[in-house]
């Protein structure tokens, strides 16, 4: 078993209204030093034997990214990352 | 010959109903089409109906973009077949690439559900053909993830070539960029439209009978295109 992370973000350029609506209520946390929020998705994928890279990233590009709106990156999870 | 307009359903579809009305309330005979079922079993034209698809789990129509009947639909919609996706269906014919750009979050966050004047910017397509160029129709609006984004260069091409099919007047209940309401591909006969016409079709139940226009325009069309 071999897990690969994959995070999603929406591009820089494009409107974040959920991090919008978590930075406009920062304030209410006592918290006023935040200028930024955005949020976006962790997927872990768990491949039956080795870890494929290359097809996790055409997972991503294909299914789980919206490559029109959103950036993403996949990477190896890390040891401690990996749950038993 | 009556033509004949597949609607699809799939998982989660709930204006599939009322978009099959609405085809036979504008002459056509509606077909019923099912997401898993690759045969468009001989229609002359489809509609993706609004609804919750069960691609909404991860972004609305990413998965309902796989289905089986979706391929088929691809591929006939590249060779000329019209295709006009509400809401939901907008989002999946965006997914699925047969339009730019995305549908996203509302930029206010909130569900919209009113009633909405939109301007019909473009009367050349296969679903616009009854409008006149620059007229104002009321229909309703109802979804949460329903900002259209495209990038400038897109945005501006749509614009140039007369693609942006209609736009918000009065108000945009969702943060589209340019106000817009509706697009299309550079054929003509996919078009995307985020508001429903299919619930303007009967004065008991809508604020007026413009979206019938949508449904006569393809049967116009169909009646006009060549065996």
């Amino acid at each position: 078993m071999a897990r690969v992370v994959v995070d999603v973000m929406l591009k820089p350029e494009i409107l974040d209204p959920q991090g919008q609506a978590v930075v406009n209520a920062l304030p209410r946390l006592g918290v006023d030093d935040v200028s930024s929020v955005r949020i976006g998705r962790r997927i872990e994928i768990e491949f039956v034997g080795e870890a494929d890279l290359d097809r996790a990233r055409e997972i991503a590009d294909k299914l789980l990214a919206n490559p029109v709106i959103e950036d993403f990156e996949v990477r190896l999870a890390e040891t401690e990352e990996v749950r038993p | 010959m009556t033509a004949r307009v597949g609607v699809v359903t799939f998982p989660g579809s709930l204006d599939d109903g009322d978009a099959a009305r609405a085809v036979r309330l504008a002459g056509g005979e509606a077909v019923r089409l099912w997401h898993a079922d690759p045969d468009l079993h001989g229609v002359d034209a489809v509609v993706l109906p609004g609804g919750f698809s069960y691609g909404d789990y991860l972004r609305c129509g990413a998965i309902a973009r796989f289905a089986p009947v979706m391929e088929s639909i691809a591929a006939a919609a590249a060779g000329g077949l019209p295709v006009l996706g509400i809401c939901n269906g907008f989002q999946i014919l965006c997914e699925a690439h047969l339009l730019p750009g995305a549908l996203t979050r509302n930029q206010h966050l909130h569900f919209r559900n009113r009633d909405q004047v939109l301007r019909i910017e473009s009367p050349a397509t296969a679903w616009t053909n009854t409008f006149a160029a620059g007229q104002e129709i009321l229909i309703p609006v109802k979804n949460g993830e329903g900002c259209y984004v495209a990038d400038e260069r897109t945005l501006d091409e749509l614009e140039a070539t007369g693609r942006v099919v209609a736009r918000y007047v009065g108000g945009n209940p969702n943060g589209s960029l340019r106000d817009i309401a509706g697009i299309t591909n550079a054929a003509g006969n996919v078009v995307g439209l985020m508001p429903h016409p299919e619930h303007a079709v009967e004065a008991l139940t809508g604020p007026s009978l413009d979206g019938l226009g949508f449904f006569t325009s393809i049967l116009k069309h169909l009646a006009g295109a060549p065996a």
